[in-house]
């Protein structure tokens, strides 16, 4: 492996063929925005985000639900901040509390075991979105449910895998050379989960962390490896080759795959998870959950999230669209590729 | 929405572990690894999701302490 100066020299002079490198985590985007990395590539490479912010890619049809659940006496949903403002058919959860609805900010989804105990007559509804870093925690707190016999909680899901979206994403656009594979993702899943993929599309693969160092060997390691469908573990302090089994078996045990609708991009197969089996009586009707408005007219998120425009590419940026006033989806969360540019760029 | 901090465990009672992060000792579930006293765990939402390197944790708790 290079040292650092190398790498730095050949990512500033590279003048091969243009390159676009796909980070699929909002986590990443803006861990590349905190390290200034852009500034230090040469303008052949591309960074581009991806479909890795679950707040972003959730359907309209599910915040509606939500807020509907909020508005039911003796309900209560529970949900991470950034839920708060993405916007339904008609308004968001933090609208909807303007008029009287339940809704509590968590900090840990955990805390619903507590307060379902203390208060058997209200119902929490837990607002379970995410992706496979998330998805173990909900699959532990049913089982634990289950054992304390807590009949009034619930989980509305829109729980998603990041494989199948980013299979599509290349299925649809094989544009991408590279991917920078989402950090905490890949501690629940491993490495080597990535294999298939990389070897069916001949992507180099990087599971990398959220450090100038990290990020910059990684976008490296693509440039080194273009059209090799091999996948790079440059994250062993923190990833396997398989991942967390326990959280992983648990997961299988609760959930089982189906489609799911995601914002922007459609119905993709066997890309959420749902509750099964025993557990399915914990579900609040998340089966259902598959319309979505079609983005507003001008909107960019969809070309953004399949990697064929930048947020700043988009005509409604930082004019209709910002983080105060969200025209499209990507600009909602903060860890959306348009909200994380906003907050960069006018800095 | 996957943000996740490192810390190092100080005691554990069944599915319940004290976490140092930075001084601050938090409560999280560790149902999920069954790690030691020791050992520096992953956390995300209030649940340690993997055992990781004390080096790796060492160095993005250094960074959370520069944001």
């Amino acid at each position: 492996m290079k040292n650092q100066e190398e790498i730095l020299k050949q990512l500033k002079n590279y003048d091969g063929p243009p390159l676009k490198i796909m980070e699929v985590c909002g986590t990443h985007t803006a861990a590349l925005f905190r390290n200034g990395i852009h500034s230090l590539l040469s303008p052949k490479i591309q960074l581009i985000s991806g479909p890795g912010c679950p707040v972003c890619v959730t359907p309209t049809q599910y915040i509606d639900r939500l807020v509907e659940i909020s508005l039911t006496p003796h309900h209560q949903v529970w949900t991470f901040g950034d839920m708060m403002k993405v916007p339904g058919e008609e308004e968001s959860l933090s609208q909807a509390m303007g008029r009287g609805a339940q809704v509590h900010m968590m900090y840990s989804p955990f805390q619903v075991l507590e307060a379902a105990l203390a208060n058997p007559d209200i119902t929490y509804v837990l607002a379970a979105v995410g992706f496979e870093t998330t998805t173990p925690l909900y699959a532990q707190i049913l089982k634990e449910a289950r054992e304390k016999g807590l009949k009034n909680i619930r989980l509305l899901t829109s729980l998603k895998q990041i494989l199948p979206a980013m299979e599509w994403i290349l299925s649809h656009r094989n544009t991408i050379d590279g991917f920078l594979c989402p950090g905490h993702v890949s501690t629940i899943i491993g490495w080597k989960a990535y294999q298939p993929l990389a070897e069916t599309y001949k992507k180099p693969m990087v599971v990398a962390g959220f450090t100038g160092t990290h990020l910059l060997k990684a976008i490296h390691r693509i440039l080194e490896h273009g059209g090799e469908g091999k996948v790079f573990n440059d994250y062993p302090g923190v990833v396997s080759e398989e991942g967390n089994l326990l959280a992983k078996q648990l997961m299988e045990e609760v959930f089982q795959p189906e489609e799911a609708v995601w914002r922007g991009l459609g119905a993709i197969v066997d890309s959420g998870w749902y509750l099964k089996g025993p557990f399915a009586v914990y579900d609040m009707g998340s089966y259902d959950l598959r319309k979505d408005k079609k983005l507003p007219p001008g909107c960019l998120c969809r070309e953004v999230i399949i990697g064929d425009n930048t947020p700043a590419e988009c005509p409604m940026f930082g004019t209709e669209c910002s983080p105060n006033h969200p025209y499209g989806p990507c600009m909602v969360s903060e860890e959306g590729a348009c909200g994380i540019w906003y907050g960069r760029i006018s800095i | 929405m996957c943000i996740a901090i490192p810390g190092k465990v100080v005691s554990i009672e069944d599915r319940q572990a004290v976490v140092d992060f930075k001084g601050n000792q938090v409560k999280v579930n560790v149902a999920l690894i069954q790690p030691k006293v020791g050992d520096y765990v992953l956390i995300h939402a209030g649940c340690a999701i993997q055992v990781i390197d004390g080096a790796e944790a060492e160095e993005m708790l250094e960074i959370l302490g520069e944001m």
